[in-house]
């Protein structure tokens, strides 16, 4: 790891004024992508801005169908809240599967969403369940927020504070790890609301995080895995690596779609 | 340089490092901690396993400074008193070690897993949870087995140790 | 045997200190003044070096040194060699290619080592390694085989044309060639063994420190034989004499081959300290590992086997090109010849055998012996090429390795293993039994309604280990003899020291040894310590490597403890007033036996130092030595039977049981030997299923550097195994015994495999057989 400058930050507002006076600063929060790259020496921040000590991007409130979760939830604690399972088990089940157990206690929901690395689970279910990404400076639609390959709409001193979204009737994530990082290699959120389907993908995609339009009109009249049986993504927009080819990655972004909606 | 205070191991303990310093070079250089490890760059190997403010992270992917004010329990102060944790004598008594690199976190990672589940667990469960740790001795066989049994005898009391 | 002696499940010894946090692995080593060393390194795989400027690194914070090649050639400090001659079929000696422990004209892999920073942090080290302007001249790479065999590849040392290193058979070409014309049926296999990276969890790690005073060097080296690192870097290397070298191997944290080798590091680190006059100690990261380690395997093959009328085999006829990579490392030669060749009957009756070895150069790490180390690949080829034939020949597998199982020992196979002892159908029924091999079907048809495709495969393995006799391997080429010694000291309290030349690092020796001298006195486990790892303490040794601690290592004990059992008894036979042939040594006692007359073992021990009623013309003392070298290498084998589900959507398999029945002769420790069989298995299912090691072949560069990208076996991907023995003592060494170390990464890739391409229909499948291939490989 190249030199750095830590700063704790004990509000969103310091933590937005450290990043004003920094060169190049990075906002961390659990770190979990963030250190291993600079400790990789791929990324060299001048200065790193600590937001996990900071009460206010803490917790999870569920009133109703109604969602919002701060931005320095962990995954453990997204994974293992029994108000938010009860509503949007898609999500809690998700957030169980990111990485690993000591992974899960550190990483945030506001990290993996401001980073948009394009094998994350989260960006998927933001996207699938219409989330509105909330920051120090504005609200975000997520369909707005994610932009590309680990591109969002963040300016460089925009911090995510929380994510919110109306439970939807049904929804789950199936995602295929690919084997070495665990990292999706395709994973499928699939939510059914009050106005539609929404299928989005991650991992697979060679421009991030996308939504599965055909999978949605096929699911909006007829919710079933069988419904997706004559749909395929096209091969040529897919990633393709040591690990899969993007002929296989499309075949996975079906399979994993029919079994997301198989346990929705 | 970044001021460095935390209570490892119940006791407390400060240092001035670098701000670059990861949690386990802080355990293992300024507090002759060793008995964490390193094994790999990626964050995936899971040696490096201590618990920090009760729950098990990987201390090479956490800034020492990062820590600074936690509370953190390393391998060497499980068995605080002499008396071996629970874990630490399954390891034993079913070979769930061999040559004993990635043995501190895997022990660190079933304290926690076992504070989590408690008597819940089940082989499948402890195999998918043991996702952030690599042993290349052991082929797990043993490892699962030790958790398993330690998981048995300590249901019941719901909190592994006080952290 | 005694609740601690031979054959006991006693739990290990050495446990405490590693579940505490108190193992001392070399990185935990602190001396003072101790500064850090980083490696500048080559990030092309093939270049010329056309200049190195150190002077900006050498000006960065904290950096002490900044060191060439040139300065250490100009020190003479050698290079860096393969201690086993192999010579050519045409009687040409094999072509080894200088190897400097740092570069000074061309880099041949990413990774090859150029410069050493030694700084007063590990981060100034390495902040000031980036610093050293390389002036590079990039030139064409190449990284496969058969590729660098081709007109026109680059060349990539100058006295290897062909980057052929030597084109080597064995047995007998023409027999083989007739029985393939003569055969009613002709299997034909092309084979490919994956090259796998070893990753022992512990990174290799050295400190190196130059006393001037004394003038003398201290090396603290993650190694599996601190005397033949030794032996090799005072003999070839000119570090220093070995009087002024002590090497210390303490807590190793695994080495599965791969820290056999005495690589550039400790060679540069001990140099540096005396050139900067401070202890240096460097540590790998882990890409650093995945770049630098000797790799193994990477075998390209084709096999034809011959079968009669009768479905027996009649002969076997292989062709393999074998990669090791830029440079020949230490062992490299012997592996895809002596360890690979010879195993090529396995359990079989084949009258006819011929191989033919092409080894050669790429711009790639060095490939040397990982677990297992030649016989991995000769057992992976057979087994696929047996299943595949019974297949063909639409008969049962196991029945056909049934009828061709070799069943008269001893058994000379046509290429020079002497089977000595053996019971293959012993451990295939064994294996069955618990696999209810004949419910298979039922289990399948079950599967087939969860929409899963269940498949079984069998692997009939024998294996070769504990390497030997010395003056056997001699003759072939061996640069070293293979034999162990070991030193008992029995102290004045009776306590026992047993000091070893084998090397633990995770196989429990402190506990195995130590049941054999508890066993033999009947003192308690507690009262015996082993000792090893150390050139000061212990006199000189091969160490661990090969499956040999227990067959070589372990005799050596058994030598010197006969030597101080019949001097205890000539001492209790005096002081007792009876006849040494009637002294019997039971539960720490020492006995007339028949009588009530007894003395204590450690009234035994302390006469013998107080010396005061010694036999007439004994001298004082309770410690013996000896070197045992084995007569013929010790042959475990066995079967294992895999059943796995794939998932015919993503491709994914999933091993739903495996079952493993190997014969290891005498067991001492049972627990210890399971868990070695369990840690080859989970090996063995890593290169079958997910571990496969990717270079560019256009850049060179190692596209599997980190476990982001090259997938380690994790407790998901692996089951719990099933694991039993059968018993054939081997009879050419005291304690009946076989080495068990590498037997489940030989015996489970083969196994598999065999399953998976049962399940899918398709035996057209390559190691590992990951869900994206096995998905290809359904669905076209």
């Amino acid at each position: 790891m190249y030199e750095t400058n830590y700063h704790r930050a004990g509000s969103v507002d310091e933590a937005a004024k450290l990043m004003d006076s920094a060169e190049s600063g990075k906002f961390v929060a659990g770190g979990q992508t963030l250190i291993p790259t600079m400790k990789q020496r791929l990324a060299a921040p001048d200065s790193l801005i600590d937001l996990r000590h900071i009460a206010d991007l803490k917790g999870i409130s569920v009133n109703g169908k109604d969602v919002r979760i701060g931005a320095g939830t962990t995954h453990y604690e997204v994974a293992s809240s029994a108000d938010l399972a009860a509503v949007c088990p898609g999500i809690t089940s998700l957030a169980g599967h990111i990485g690993d157990p000591h992974v899960r206690h550190m990483g945030t929901i506001g990290g993996s969403i401001a980073n948009n690395d394009p094998a994350a689970d989260y960006p998927s279910a933001m996207l699938a369940l219409g989330a509105t990404i909330h920051t120090s400076k504005r609200d975000i639609a997520a369909a707005d927020f994610f932009t590309g390959m680990f591109e969002t709409a963040l300016e460089d001193d925009e911090i995510v504070t929380a994510v919110s979204f109306t439970a939807p009737d049904a929804c789950a994530y199936s995602k295929f790890p690919n084997p070495a990082s665990r990292y999706a290699m395709a994973g499928v959120f699939v939510a059914k609301g009050g106005d539609g389907v929404r299928v989005a993908v991650t991992g697979a995609g060679m421009d991030g995080v996308f939504r599965w339009e055909a999978a949605e009109q096929a699911l909006g009249s007829n919710f079933s895995a069988g419904a997706l049986d004559g749909l395929s993504v096209d091969a040529g927009d897919m990633l393709s690596d040591i690990h899969g080819t993007a002929e296989y990655r499309a075949n996975l972004v079906k399979v994993m779609a029919k079994r997301a909606v198989a346990a929705a | 340089m970044a001021k460095i205070e935390m209570t490892v191991n119940g006791r407390s303990v400060s240092g001035d490092v670098e701000d670059r310093t990861l949690l386990v070079h802080f355990l293992r250089e300024n507090l002759n901690l060793t008995g964490t490890h390193v094994g790999c760059d990626t964050s995936q190997c899971g040696a490096c396993v201590v618990h920090v403010d009760g729950k098990a992270v990987k201390s090479c992917t956490m800034l020492a400074a990062q820590a600074s004010g936690s509370t953190v329990m390393t391998i060497e102060g499980l068995s605080a008193g002499g008396e071996l944790h629970p874990v630490q004598a399954a390891f034993k008594e079913h070979h769930g070690l061999q040559c004993g690199f990635c043995t501190p976190g895997m022990i660190m990672a079933a304290t926690d897993m076992i504070n989590r589940y408690g008597g819940k667990l089940d082989e499948a469960t402890v195999r998918a949870e043991l996702d952030g740790n690599i042993c290349r001795c052991t082929g797990y066989h043993n490892i699962v087995k030790a958790i398993l049994a330690a998981a048995a005898e300590m249901s019941g009391s719901a909190k592994v140790a006080a952290e | 045997m005694g609740i601690e002696g031979i054959g006991a499940r006693v739990a290990r010894k050495e446990d405490k200190r590693f579940i505490t946090g108190k193992g001392r692995y070399t990185d935990d080593m602190v001396v003072a003044g101790m500064k850090h060393a980083a490696f500048v390194r080559s990030p092309h795989a093939h270049a010329a070096i056309k200049g190195i400027n150190t002077d900006a690194a050498a000006k960065m914070p904290g950096v002490i040194a900044v060191l060439t090649g040139d300065e250490l050639a100009a020190d003479g400090i050698g290079s860096l060699i393969c201690g086993w001659m192999i010579h050519s079929k045409d009687g040409s000696p094999m072509n080894m290619g200088d190897w400097r422990p740092l570069a000074q004209t061309k880099v041949r892999y990413v990774g090859d080592a150029v410069a050493i920073v030694v700084a007063e942090t590990k981060n100034q080290a390495r902040d000031a390694a980036e610093a050293v302007e390389v002036d590079y001249e990039q030139l064409p790479a190449v990284t496969e085989a058969v590729a660098a065999l081709k007109d026109g590849a680059p060349q990539i040392h100058d006295n290897a044309p062909g980057n052929l290193i030597y084109d080597w058979e064995i047995g007998d070409g023409a027999a083989a060639d007739e029985a393939i014309s003569n055969a009613a049926h002709v299997t034909r296999v092309e084979i490919l063994n994956n090259r796998l990276v070893p990753n022992a969890m512990e990174p290799r790690a050295t400190l190196g420190q130059y006393d001037e005073a004394e003038d003398h060097y201290t090396c603290w080296t993650t190694s599996q034989n601190p005397h033949v690192a030794r032996l090799v870097m005072s003999a070839f290397y000119s570090v220093a004499p070995e009087n002024k070298l002590r090497v210390i191997a303490p807590d190793v944290g695994g080495g599965f081959g791969s820290k056999i080798y005495i690589y550039p590091e400790e060679i540069v680190c001990l140099w540096a300290s005396k050139k900067t006059g401070v202890p240096v100690k460097w540590v790998a990261d882990r890409t650093e590992s995945f770049l630098t380690d000797a790799h193994g395997r990477d075998h390209v093959t084709t096999v034809e086997m011959a079968f009669d009328a009768d479905n027996r085999m009649t002969g076997l006829k292989v062709d393999t090109i074998a990669n090791l990579g830029a440079y020949m490392s230490l062992f490299s030669s012997a592996v895809p010849t002596y360890l690979y060749a010879t195993l090529l009957s396995g359990q079989y009756t084949i009258p006819a055998i011929h191989c033919n070895v092409r080894t050669v150069y790429t711009n790639t790490a060095p490939v040397d012996a990982y677990r297992g180390a030649g016989r991995p690949e000769a057992t992976y080829l057979l087994e696929r090429t047996v299943e595949t034939a019974a297949r063909e020949l639409g008969v049962s597998p196991a029945e056909l390795r049934r009828k061709n199982f070799i069943r008269e020992f001893p058994y000379q196979t046509p290429v020079i293993m002497n089977y000595d002892a053996g019971d293959y159908e012993a451990s295939l029924n064994a294996a069955m039994k618990t696999a209810d091999y004949a419910g298979f079907p039922a289990r399948k048809a079950e599967a087939e309604k969860r929409g899963k495709k269940r498949g079984i495969g069998m692997s009939c393995y024998i294996e070769a280990c504990g390497i030997a006799p010395s003056q056997a391997v001699g003759s072939l080429g061996a640069g070293v003899g293979l034999w162990e010694s070991a030193e008992v000291r029995v102290n004045a309290v009776g306590t026992v020291e047993v000091l070893t030349g084998s090397h633990s690092h995770g196989q429990g020796h402190e506990t195995t040894f130590a049941q054999l001298v508890a066993d033999r006195f009947g003192v308690p486990l507690d009262s015996v310590s082993i000792v090893h790892g150390d050139t000061d303490k212990v006199q000189m040794g091969m160490g661990t490597y090969g499956s040999r601690s227990g067959a070589v290592g372990m005799s050596a004990i058994v030598k010197a403890l006969d030597k101080v059992e019949k001097k205890a008894k000539m001492i209790a036979a005096h002081l007792l007033e009876a006849d040494e042939t009637d002294i019997v040594i039971e539960n720490g006692q020492v006995k007339v036996a028949g009588t009530d007359k007894a003395l204590g073992w450690h009234e035994v021990a302390l006469n013998a130092y107080t010396a005061h009623n010694l036999p007439a013309g004994m001298e004082p003392g309770l410690k013996e030595g000896a070197f045992y070298d084995p007569s013929n290498f010790t042959f475990p084998a066995g079967c294992y039977i895999c059943e796995v589900e794939v998932d015919p959507d993503t491709g994914k398999t999933e091993i739903v049981q495996f079952v493993a029945a190997d014969d290891f002769g005498n067991i001492i420790n049972p627990m210890i030997v399971e868990g070695q069989v369990h840690g080859g298995i989970g090996q063995g299912i890593g290169q079958a299923l997910l571990e496969g090691t990717s270079y560019d072949p256009e850049t060179g560069q190692l596209l599997t550097a980190s476990y982001m990208d090259y997938t380690m076996p994790r407790a998901d991907d692996v089951p719990s195994y099933k694991v039993s023995h059968t018993v054939t003592p081997c009879p050419s060494n005291p304690l009946g015994i076989k080495g068990c170390g590498e037997a489940g990464a030989i015996g489970s890739p083969p196994a598999v495999i065999n399953a998976i391409t049962d399940a899918i229909g398709n035996n057209n499948l390559t190691m590992p057989a990951t869900p994206q291939k096995v998905w290809k490989a359904m669905h076209g």
